[in-house]
């Protein structure tokens, strides 16, 4: 009997974007928690509505949770794309929920999140994933969170606990995470990225006056990938990839 | 000395091409307006609207408008033609939108071009897809050797994995030997063409 090369795999969350799975082997480790990151414009939320999208259109349960803008806003965009399907909506396949509206209930007013407070929200989090059986989640943006957490031990708990809680009940999740266009870490507070099972870093770089979008699969735990830049483009039927052109640059 | 073709004997080659094969045209440069406007004409029209294919055609050399204009002169029509045009960005102000087109900011943004070209072909429904680069001269004005060798070897074997058949025009006294070389690596055939056929070419 002929002997397998690849490692064994473990099960696949395809993420939809036919050339992110090409580079990830698949899709996402089903149940893991990946951290997008990126400075404004590199595409973090289009690809995260993407994600669940593809998603919610193969009949899996997707949740979007906005912390920053009105979901109202978001689905008029997600309109403008040519593989949204309205009818996700409407059988709640993909279900959106604002996270300020979610403080609001419950009761989390205060600028600083105490401990008690961010198990009560992650508490909140979770029922609302298993009780709609969600099994992709994205979080838009961790970072907000995160700045209402302020301490790093406080965050590098609250990622913990808010990951192998959605873990527990196999929902792949994405964090997105806000970087300054400098950065030279993958997150704001520089410990969301240990915690988190996969860092996909999203950037623009300029080459001789252009202006390119990029995407880079930093670590992916369980899963054989690429970690090689490429050049994406968002286009009407949804994020595509091309390799990034070196040129015959050493280094 | 390679014998060059005559647009009846490009056609002919044109008809031979299986899915996936990519063909080099390589013009003179004596007559190159003659040789310019022949190949066009047989590729678009002797070709492309024979076999019913769609033609995405992406232009380095002229604006799609232009290339529009030109090719109604010539009755060929251009609505399975998908342009990416990769000059008129360039020209700012001179700009003229064109439908059927999609643009390209710089020739030096090579992995857009091949993204536009990867968007067309999912777009178009035709079962017989053709891709034009048009041309590697004009492409090796705005990229080094280097950087377009690449964009060529990944390009065109992206190409012949879906199936496409990938044309390039090229003329044939200002390409660099290490342009020729990539395309020779690159390209299933070669062919020098005329306008006036008969002769020798490069």
């Amino acid at each position: 009997m002929a002997q397998s090369l690849s490692p064994p795999l473990l099960e696949r969350c395809p993420t939809g974007i036919e050339g992110l799975d090409n580079i990830l082997g698949g899709g996402f480790p089903r149940g893991s928690t990946v951290l997008l990151t990126g400075s404004c414009g590199t595409g973090k939320t289009t690809l995260g509505l993407e994600y669940l999208v593809r998603g919610a259109l193969v009949g899996e349960r997707c949740l979007f949770l906005s912390v920053t803008e009105a979901s109202e806003k978001i689905i008029e965009n997600l309109s403008t794309f040519e593989f949204f399907d309205k009818k996700i909506l409407e059988d709640k396949r993909l279900i959106f929920i604002d996270v300020p509206i979610l403080y609001e209930k419950l009761g989390l007013s205060k600028q600083e999140l105490t401990p008690e407070d961010i198990d009560l929200f992650i508490t909140a989090i979770v029922h609302l994933a298993a009780s709609l059986k969600v099994q992709r989640l994205v979080l838009d943006s961790v970072t907000s969170v995160c700045f209402r957490i302020r301490h790093e031990e406080k965050i590098r708990d609250f990622i913990l606990k808010l990951g192998k809680s959605l873990s527990d009940i196999n929902c792949t999740t994405i964090l997105v995470s806000e970087i300054g266009p400098q950065a030279d870490r993958y997150s704001l507070y520089g410990v969301e990225e240990a915690i988190a099972d996969g860092v996909i870093l999203l950037g623009n770089v300029q080459r001789e006056g252009d202006l390119l979008r990029t995407l880079q699969c930093i670590k992916i735990r369980g899963a054989t990938h690429s970690r090689a830049q490429y050049v994406i483009e968002i286009t009407p039927i949804g994020i595509l990839l091309a390799p990034f052109l070196k040129g015959g640059r050493k280094g | 000395m390679a014998v060059s073709r005559s647009p009846e004997e490009l056609a002919e080659i044109l008809r031979t091409l299986s899915n996936g094969t990519a063909l080099v045209v390589k013009m003179g440069g004596a007559n190159y307006a003659d040789n310019y406007f022949s190949a066009l004409a047989t590729i678009l029209r002797d070709y492309v609207m024979e076999t019913h294919g769609n033609a995405i055609y992406v232009s380095v050399t002229n604006p799609a408008s232009l290339l529009v204009d030109l090719l109604s002169s010539m009755d060929i029509p251009t609505s399975d033609v998908f342009f990416v045009d990769v000059t008129s960005y360039m020209m700012v102000a001179h700009a003229k939108r064109n439908p059927n087109t999609s643009y390209v900011e710089s020739p030096t943004m090579l992995e857009t071009i091949m993204l536009r070209v990867e968007y067309l072909l999912q777009k178009v429904k035709s079962q017989k897809k053709i891709v034009v680069i048009d041309s590697i001269g004009s492409l090796a004005i705005h990229n080094n050797t280097a950087i377009l060798s690449e964009f060529l070897h990944i390009l065109v074997n992206t190409l012949k994995s879906t199936g496409a058949i990938t044309i390039l025009l090229s003329v044939a006294e200002e390409t660099v030997p290490e342009l020729d070389n990539i395309l020779s690596l690159v390209c299933d055939q070669s062919v020098v063409f005329s306008s006036a056929g008969g002769g020798s070419g490069q």
